[in-house]
């Protein structure tokens, strides 16, 4: 991923900060710029996520892609946020501990590296709350 | 709008070819349809070719223009247009041939499917293949497609009582089918055992829950119906066409474990043939893992949400069962040329339908199913094919 690529989204990276849509009230994370319900009449805004949520379903990823793969076996799971929409992340625990309905809590984490010579990859993994 | 007819089909063989390049597959494949519908190359007005990721596999873009070219038809100018939904292409690209020839627009249209993916390093076929899925929000935070339908298999089998072994059915099917299909990648048999002591590549799902890596190229020629008898002794009839959408994030789903694109592609192409379940004589779905048929069968509606471990591990989806799925071997066993496989599919539905499926022939069959899917289901094109 570029660098500019990657620095576009870093506010919603790295501090969750996703929209709702001020007519209908609903929240989107990964965020979206056009409410699919309100459509033209929808009034999107920032809205910064508290970082709550619970585990929706998980895998234990065991063949990483390259710029994973000094991760080990990694926890990647969907995560439904209390504010409602639903995310994907990495759960920082140990894999035999992740389980469907398990709380957890978003926190700031290196997620990947471009190569030896590119750029960190900042962003939002979930730990048990 | 017009009826449609398939009066010719071809396939390559399917597997690491490391001797084919991506022109040798598609010409290949287009020889052999045309062949089998004694079909002069100057007669072809159009042409829709599936494709996925030329660009990131052979770094080649502009394949329309391309296969054309090299299938001989530079200096004939002829309409060639590439289509992409991911592993969906060549479904789509057989949807827009039907919908070229139904409309009136054009007579003789090929439809084609190719893949190229073995010119690369697996890793880079890997993260080609990521972008089926949402680059920003899924691939970014170490999503792979192995572990995205990981995740539906463990919320399928946390909602649903499906044992592991009822899942692994369906890649001992697969091969069963697969080692009765000259032209399949992997033409051995597996056992349950086999696949449970294969490596884990996304827990739950291990390798032999995995559809491989393939080379592979198919095409399809298709004509008004009113033609066909000029071309073919035994045209076989596009019934219906449907194709529909979905969020391309898993996380965006109304229900993790049901592709909605794949109920509502389906109840369409049922409306379009009016036909029914029971009048269905087999299916070939997208199994690119062995949680994605038992979805499919059961969001098309030939078992109830929740069965269809059962109905795989009684023996139904096998060939004598009340539905034989995949027939071909499937994605599993066949091999997955990513935009080859939707036109693979009516390939099987067509050899099927006319009686020339060998060792793995459905006695007496009508009728036939394709269901093609993009990412985790975010494209759906499902066909319906009858010797009626």
């Amino acid at each position: 991923m570029t660098v500019a690529r990657f620095w576009r989204k870093i506010p919603q990276r790295y501090n969750l900060i996703g929209t709702m849509c001020q007519t209908c009230k609903r929240h989107f994370f990964p965020p979206r710029t056009f409410c699919p319900d309100c459509r033209r009449e929808g009034r999107i805004v920032d809205h910064k996520f508290i970082g709550k949520g619970t585990v929706v379903t998980f895998t234990i990823i065991q063949t990483a892609p390259d710029q994973f793969a000094s991760h080990g076996p990694y926890v990647l799971a969907i995560i439904k946020l209390d504010e409602g929409p639903q995310m994907t992340s990495q759960v920082v625990c140990d894999p035999s501990e992740a389980k469907i309905g398990m709380r957890v809590k978003s926190i700031f984490r290196r997620i990947a590296t471009d190569g030896e010579s590119g750029i960190i990859h900042y962003g939002t993994k979930f730990a048990p709350e | 709008m017009r009826d449609v007819a398939v009066i010719g089909v071809g396939c390559t063989t399917f597997g690491e070819k490391w001797h084919s390049s991506f022109r040798d597959l598609f010409v290949e494949a287009g020889a052999l349809a045309l062949e089998d519908a004694q079909l002069s190359g100057e007669k072809i007005d159009a042409m829709y070719v599936g494709n996925m990721s030329a660009g990131r596999f052979i770094e080649q873009e502009h394949i329309g223009a391309l296969i054309a070219d090299y299938a001989g038809m530079a200096t004939r100018h002829i309409p060639s247009t590439r289509v992409e939904a991911a592993c969906a292409s060549g479904g789509l690209a057989f949807r827009q041939a039907v919908i070229a020839v139904a409309s009136g627009m054009e007579d003789i249209v090929v439809a084609a499917g190719v893949e190229k993916m073995t010119d690369v390093e697996p890793g880079a076929t890997t993260d080609a293949l990521a972008g089926a899925a949402d680059r920003e929000w899924e691939g970014f935070v170490g999503a792979t497609f192995p572990g995205l339908y990981a995740m539906i298999a463990r919320d399928y089998m946390h909602k649903y009582s499906m044992t592991r072994e009822q899942l692994a059915q369906v890649a001992v099917k697969n091969h069963y089918n697969g080692a009765r299909n000259p032209i399949a990648q992997y033409q051995q048999e597996i056992t349950i055992e086999t696949v449970l002591k294969s490596t884990m590549v996304a827990d739950p799902l291990r390798l032999f829950d995995c559809s491989p890596i393939t080379d592979g190229a198919a095409a399809v020629i298709l004509a008004p119906f009113e033609r066909a008898r000029e071309f073919t002794d035994t045209p076989i009839r596009v019934l219906a066409t449907a194709q529909a959408s979905d969020s391309i994030a898993l996380h965006d789903r109304r229900d993790i474990s049901t592709l909605d694109a794949t109920v509502a592609a389906g109840k369409r192409a049922f409306k379009m043939a009016k036909l029914t379940h029971k009048e269905i004589n087999m299916v070939e779905v997208h199994d690119c893992f062995s949680i994605a048929e038992i979805c499919a069968i059961e969001d098309l509606g030939f078992c109830k949400k929740g069965t269809a471990g059962k109905f795989t591990a009684d023996g139904e989806t096998a060939i004598g069962g009340k539905i034989p799925v995949n027939t071909s071997g499937g994605l599993k066993a066949c091999g997955h040329p990513v935009g080859a496989t939707g036109i693979k599919q009516v390939c099987e539905i067509v050899q099927q339908l006319r009686g020339e499926a060998g060792k793995r022939q459905i006695d007496g069959a009508k009728t036939g199913m394709t269901h093609n899917v993009g990412g985790t289901g975010a494209t759906v094109a499902v066909h319906i094919l009858g010797r009626i």
